[in-house]
């Protein structure tokens, strides 16, 4: 593997063989080649790594659900209270070195009381288990590099005679501080098993994480549906002893070959019963554009309650309103979870003259309360619409041959390439934009409500006012452009 | 005992036609639109748990918006609305403006907006919403011609009206009526201010709604005035004459004829 690095070609990565002919990484590729002229050379591809570490981490989650990166090619797994279920720790150890191993991955893994330490670890040996508080004694005789500090540091510290972490480890912190950094310091306080570094897990842990193995792989739909509806029974009884309800679910499918298929549901309110889980992802998996591919089979679903709340029961009302509004939430969480959540929206309106930002369309299903309780600019009693039925999200340019008057009306306009005859005319509203948000860039706008011949009635407007605003720098007139911005019921 | 078994066969029949026919008496109450001769001439308004199409004449996607909206503001009363939206037609006529909803008379507070990619899931989702039977009605407003949207679909939907008792309205803009399942179909156009100067207010929204499709009772045209503050249609205002088809429209409603007879 080669990489470009300021304008040199160095090797990024090697393979045992190579490592046997006496190249090491970071050698130019025109020394390699005269050390050992058959080799085979590939261009790296950072980006593609990561995604494969991405998707280890992925199917490591079935271990737990800590599970972090260390780029650009460690995993850290927090196997706190988890090894029991695998046989204990060396049993774990074992299985994540075979099943990775037989994906042809080379692989170096440790346990140890800290992340670091760990870490240190498997740089020089693989599938040592270190107990707590043994951690010096274990990395004391390793070499310094397999600390990970900086490069720098680390030849710093050989110039230094400083060969192991031990004999680093037997100076005073305070002259290792001096020298290389308290950064530094604080690694090798966690390499030897004093303190710890938070490792930071690629998701946030779910409340609640209820999942079901199998012996065989399993693969058709409906073994999936019913494995899904038992764990949403488990989730909720679980749930049901807090008092929660669950606001976000995932449910992750784990196929035998390593790959991982998580898909989530959002619901506006609390799901507290099975079978409402049950069919949101029913819906949401009937809908998905690239359907489940089992392949060779799942041997483990997982159902996870990412974000939980607590449930107020409601006093059931006479005039069922408290019914009415379950049903319209419920109804709103199943279409989010097929069609998307963005997609279901109310309408909550802004403080706003201009007429495109007068309302906002928010998520039906976070936002169905603020909306029913939303006020409304009241209308003028008595006074035909003043404002168009149907708004155009950009106003679309109308060609208007002459006016009157340079800031009246016009007679007739063309849109989309029908000519209308304005008989009706009212206005014109001025409304001037909000220069105390932007930059003078917007034009006042002169809105006219018309009727054309056949009683379509629009709603145009021009954009800028005369002598004032449509002037070029040498303050001749400009030609107004017009628009149409909506159409009257 | 003859006299019994005619008894009793009388009642049979009698039974099997009711369940043949929904019949009037079967049938909920029937909402007024407030405008008296299209009121008798639908039996009394609009049967709800059905379904009702309104189609745009020619391209005018505006008169026939205001014409569904104060069908759903009558239907649905002070219950939730869901209006099922094509992306397309939100590019194509614009989206719906809450201010513009408001000063019809209707409240943008009990509105869900559902903007569907296509119409499938538009579909889709109009069935599902119709099983709710909180709604007050559903809006499906579908773009252009739509292959999807044939006979069974259109079962599909009144059926589903039919189970939960919400009226199903679908809004189709820039399309030609083709055979369904509706209880009523609408073309709907936009008419004339009352006559006067060019610079005489306009007046309330005034559509021309012609009856093209009534599945229990004959078809008609009237000029339709929506009163935004009673939130009901009624009779124009100061109209001097009927006014009389535009000649332009023949072919198009030659063809929408067609379409009812195959239907029924």
């Amino acid at each position: 593997m080669v990489a470009k690095d300021h304008n040199a070609i160095l090797l990024h990565a090697v393979d045992e063989a190579a490592v046997r002919a006496g190249l090491s990484i970071g050698l130019p590729l025109a020394n390699a080649r005269a050390i050992c002229p058959e080799l085979t050379v590939y261009d790296a591809d950072p980006a593609a790594d990561l995604k494969t570490l991405n998707d280890i981490a992925d199917w490591c989650d079935r271990f737990t659900p800590l599970v972090a990166l260390d780029p650009p090619y460690g995993l850290f797994l927090d196997i706190t209270g988890c090894a029991h279920l695998f046989g204990g720790e060396r049993a774990l150890l074992q299985i994540v070195i075979n099943a990775l191993s037989r994906r042809g991955f080379a692989v170096s893994a440790a346990i140890a009381g800290t992340s670091i330490a760990a870490r240190t670890l498997t740089r020089t040996a693989s599938g040592q288990i270190i107990a707590d508080g043994a951690e010096a004694e274990a990395v004391g005789p390793l070499p310094v590099s397999a600390l990970g500090a900086d490069p720098a540091v680390t030849t710093g510290l050989r110039r230094a005679g400083l060969k192991t972490v031990g004999d680093v480890a037997s100076r005073a912190p305070h002259e290792i501080s001096a020298r290389f950094g308290s950064a530094f310091t604080t690694l090798l306080g966690h390499a030897l098993g004093q303190g710890d570094a938070p490792i930071s897990p690629r998701k946030p842990l779910p409340d609640y994480i209820v999942e079901k193995r199998f012996p065989e792989p399993i693969a058709t739909d409906t073994v999936i549906a019913l494995t899904l509806s038992s764990l949403a029974k488990t989730l909720v009884a679980a749930m049901d002893k807090q008092g929660k309800g669950a606001r976000q679910l995932e449910a992750s499918f784990f196929r035998t070959d390593g790959a991982v298929r998580a898909i989530m549901v959002e619901t506006g309110r609390p799901v507290t019963r099975p079978e409402m889980i049950d069919r949101l992802f029913r819906e949401r998996l009937d809908a998905l554009n690239d359907p489940l591919d089992p392949g060779f089979g799942f041997d483990l679903i997982r159902l996870a309650a990412g974000r939980t709340e607590i449930v107020v029961q409601q006093q059931r009302d006479l005039d069922s309103t408290v019914h009415d509004n379950d049903e319209i939430s419920a109804l709103i969480d199943r279409i989010a979870a097929r069609i998307g959540g963005k997609r279901v929206v109310v309408h909550l309106p802004l403080e706003s003259h201009i007429p495109e930002r007068s309302a906002l369309a928010l998520p039906a299903q976070y936002h169905l309360t603020a909306a029913s309780a939303a006020a409304w600019p009241e209308r003028v009693a008595g006074e035909p619409p003043l404002r168009p039925l149907r708004l155009f999200e950009r106003p679309e340019p109308i060609k208007v041959p002459f006016a009157s008057v340079p800031d009246g009306p016009p007679h007739q306009f063309t849109w989309r390439r029908a000519l209308h005859a304005v008989v009706r005319v009212e206005g014109p509203e001025r409304i001037a934009m909000e220069w105390w948000k932007q930059d003078g860039a917007a034009l006042t706008r002169d809105y006219f409500r018309v009727e054309d011949a056949e009683g379509q009635r629009f709603w145009i407007f021009r954009d800028g006012l005369y002598e004032s605003e449509l002037r070029d720098e040498e303050g001749r007139p400009l030609p107004a452009n017009w628009y149409v911005h909506g159409l009257f019921a | 005992m003859n006299g019994a078994r005619t008894g009793t066969l009388a009642s049979l029949r009698g039974s099997i036609a009711r369940i043949e026919a929904p019949s009037e008496a079967a049938m909920p109450n029937r909402i007024a639109l407030g405008h008296t001769s299209a009121d008798a001439m639908l039996r009394g308004g609009l049967a709800p748990a059905a379904l009702h199409e309104v189609f745009a004449a020619g391209h005018q996607g505006g008169a026939a918006t205001g014409f569904i909206a104060g069908l759903a503001g009558r239907i649905s009363a002070r219950k939730p609305l869901v209006w099922v939206r094509q992306d397309f037609s939100d590019r194509e006529n614009g989206a719906l403006s809450m201010c513009g909803l408001a000063e019809l008379g209707l409240d943008p507070r009990l509105l869900v907006t559902v903007r569907a990619a296509d119409v499938d899931s538009g579909l889709r989702t109009a069935a599902d919403a119709l099983a709710c039977d909180a709604l007050g009605a559903v809006v499906l407003e579908i773009w252009g011609h739509a292959r999807q949207l044939d006979l069974v679909a259109s079962r599909k939907l009144t059926l589903a009206a039919q189970a939960s008792g919400v009226t199903a309205l679908l809004l189709r803009i820039a399309a030609t009526p083709i055979p369904s399942t509706a209880e009523t179909r609408w073309i709907v156009r936009a008419a004339h201010s009352p006559p006067g100067n060019a610079a005489s207010g306009w007046g309330a929204p005034r559509f021309e709604a012609e009856l093209v499709r009534n599945r229990h009772g004959p078809v008609g045209r009237w000029i339709m005035e929506w009163k935004c503050h009673e939130c009901q249609f009624s009779e124009p205002s100061a109209y001097p004459q009927p006014v009389a088809a535009a000649p332009a429209h023949r072919p198009h409603q030659a063809q929408a004829r067609a379409g009812h007879r195959l239907a029924s």
